[in-house]
């Protein structure tokens, strides 16, 4: 059976060499690849974290942004209700005004027509009376000449005045 | 890729299958005129085969041995150190007093002739075979694996195809073997128990390769497997708790067992002892019996050469479809026991870092 009996001589080399690849694999070998590969798998881990913190953050500005520019929108709109407001105060303002202006330079004008009228009126009138005076004065000089005709004219005179008048 | 393996085995029971039976007749042959023994003797040629030799044998042409001569380091009885290389003493020559028996009891060994004309053993330290198949696995591994940590002081860049499926390899047997086996400690014992994986494993696949300088039957040699398991040994017994060994030498089973006659701690402390033997065993014992079956098949090349061409032919043909299947078999193994071996380890670390029971 000397497949069960171990040699001596490789017994010596197994022991040699496995204790030389034991020693330089599990001090320079395996141990700097494990560090480095636990170190990896943290700096990932570290990086997943920091990646998910900052998506978080996005967001929240995001969502900071959001508003703002919603709170703008909702301004922009105020400000143009206001002012659109503000246009139909001003121009109803300014038509109430300008109509009164209007009725009042109308009114002005009316009351100047009337007095203008009347003024003329007067002239008229005056004119009138003077005209008859005259023409009276004249018919009167050129008709006084002899008493009947003069009392006849006085007559038709005075029936022309009675019948105007009556 | 069908086309061209139906050309592969066209050509190869062409040609190749007459070619090997025609090499089956010439060994015959010689092995007939050499031994002047009739029958093809399939048990010496195994044992010869995954035994350990001094020189590494590759063929024979006709009456010539081809083989590499491998340095013999011997320390003699009669002459002191001696060094020279393994072809002084091919073919039964003797040099210095010094040859390869042919007896029962040292068969394919260096030994001397005392006064008395008694064979003994010198001490032997030669770089046989197997030692130069473990020098060679130990330098590729130690570059290997130096390389792979190499590639990683250059921080986080990414790595060479190679180097990814290194880590993978790594981090596997890290991961799923030695973190949940070994336990709460694994950080201490996992370099120790990476490079058990991958000097088992990197030996057992030099030893499935069969052209030089593979195929010697090293992990299926007992001195391979009883260093690695005695290392293991000492390892699970050093890193031993106190609650280990409280549960051997006084477990939790009712007192009759354990008091007037110790019989459960005996039980345990041989326990102690049968898992690194079973280790040992069991790498052993699958490695040799895969190189094992796979010259069995190949024998039947040469057994039937007597039974004429035609069988010869088509035995050879079954003969190296089976090797072929046997080998793919043998990958599997390879990487099978190594992991077992390394898995148990972890285990027996893992059971003697025991801690006292949460009452």
């Amino acid at each position: 059976m000397s497949l069960l009996v171990p040699d001596s001589g490789l017994l010596f080399w197994m022991v040699f060499i496995f204790g030389i690849v034991v020693f330089v694999l599990a001090r320079f070998g395996f141990p700097v690849i494990l560090k480095m590969v636990d170190e990896r798998k943290a700096f990932i881990e570290d990086s997943l974290l920091m990646a998910e913190k900052a998506r978080t953050e996005l967001e929240k500005v995001k969502a900071d942004s959001e508003v703002i520019i919603d709170n703008a929108r909702k301004e922009h709109l105020r400000i143009i209700n206001e002012s659109n407001l503000l246009k139909e105060q001003l121009v109803k303002e300014a038509k109430v005004k300008a109509e009164q202006e209007a009725a009042k330079v109308i009114e002005e004008a009316r009351v100047k027509i009337v007095s203008e009228k009347d003024a003329a009126m007067r002239e008229i009138r005056r004119e009138v009376a003077a005209l008859s005076v005259d023409i009276a004065e004249k018919v009167l000089k050129s008709k006084l000449a002899s008493g009947d005709e003069q009392e006849e004219m006085i007559n038709k005179l005075l029936d022309e005045i009675t019948i105007s008048k009556s | 890729m069908k086309a061209i393996l139906r050309k592969l085995t066209i050509l190869f029971v062409g040609a190749l299958l007459p070619a090997l039976t025609y090499a089956a007749d010439n060994h015959e042959s010689a092995v007939s005129t050499h031994d002047k023994s009739e029958e093809f003797n399939v048990r010496d040629f195994i044992l010869e085969h995954i035994a350990d030799a001094y020189t590494w044998h590759i063929t024979k042409i006709g009456e010539h041995d081809i083989a590499v001569p491998l340095p013999v380091i011997v320390r003699s009885h009669n002459s002191g150190w001696q060094v020279f290389m393994s072809s002084a003493l091919a073919e039964g020559k003797h040099y210095k007093g010094l040859y390869i028996s042919e007896s029962e009891q040292y068969k394919g060994k260096i030994v001397e002739l005392t006064d008395v004309g008694k064979e003994v053993r010198p001490l032997d330290i030669s770089i046989t075979k197997n030692v130069f198949t473990l020098i060679l696995s130990a330098v590729i591994l130690i570059f290997l694996i130096l390389f792979v940590a190499k590639s990683y002081k250059g921080g986080f860049a990414v790595k060479s195809k190679f180097v990814c499926f290194m880590e993978m390899f790594i981090m596997m047997i890290h991961d799923d073997v030695i973190k949940p086996c070994v336990g709460k400690h694994y950080k201490e014992y996992a370099p120790y128990l990476l490079t058990l994986f991958f000097f088992i494993f990197i030996n057992n696949m030099m030893g499935v390769i069969p052209i030089f300088p593979f195929g010697a039957n090293l992990t299926g040699n007992i001195a391979f497997t009883f260093v690695l398991a005695l290392v293991t040994f000492v390892i699970v017994n050093v890193s031993g708790t106190r609650e280990y060994w409280k549960e051997i030498f006084w477990p939790d089973v009712p007192m009759p067992l354990k008091f007037p006659v110790p019989f459960f701690p005996l039980l345990e402390l041989i326990s102690v002892f049968t898992k690194p033997f079973a280790l040992m065993i069991r790498l052993l014992a699958n490695m040799m019996a895969g190189h094992t079956i796979v010259l069995g098949l190949v024998c039947m090349i040469f057994l039937t050469t007597s039974m004429g061409r035609a069988a010869n032919t088509s035995l050879t043909f079954v003969s190296v479809i089976l090797s072929v299947f046997i080998s793919f078999v043998e990958l599997l193994v390879a990487f099978i026991q190594a992991y077992i071996f390394t898995l148990l380890s972890a285990v027996y670390i893992g059971l003697a870092k025991a801690e006292p029971h949460h009452k």
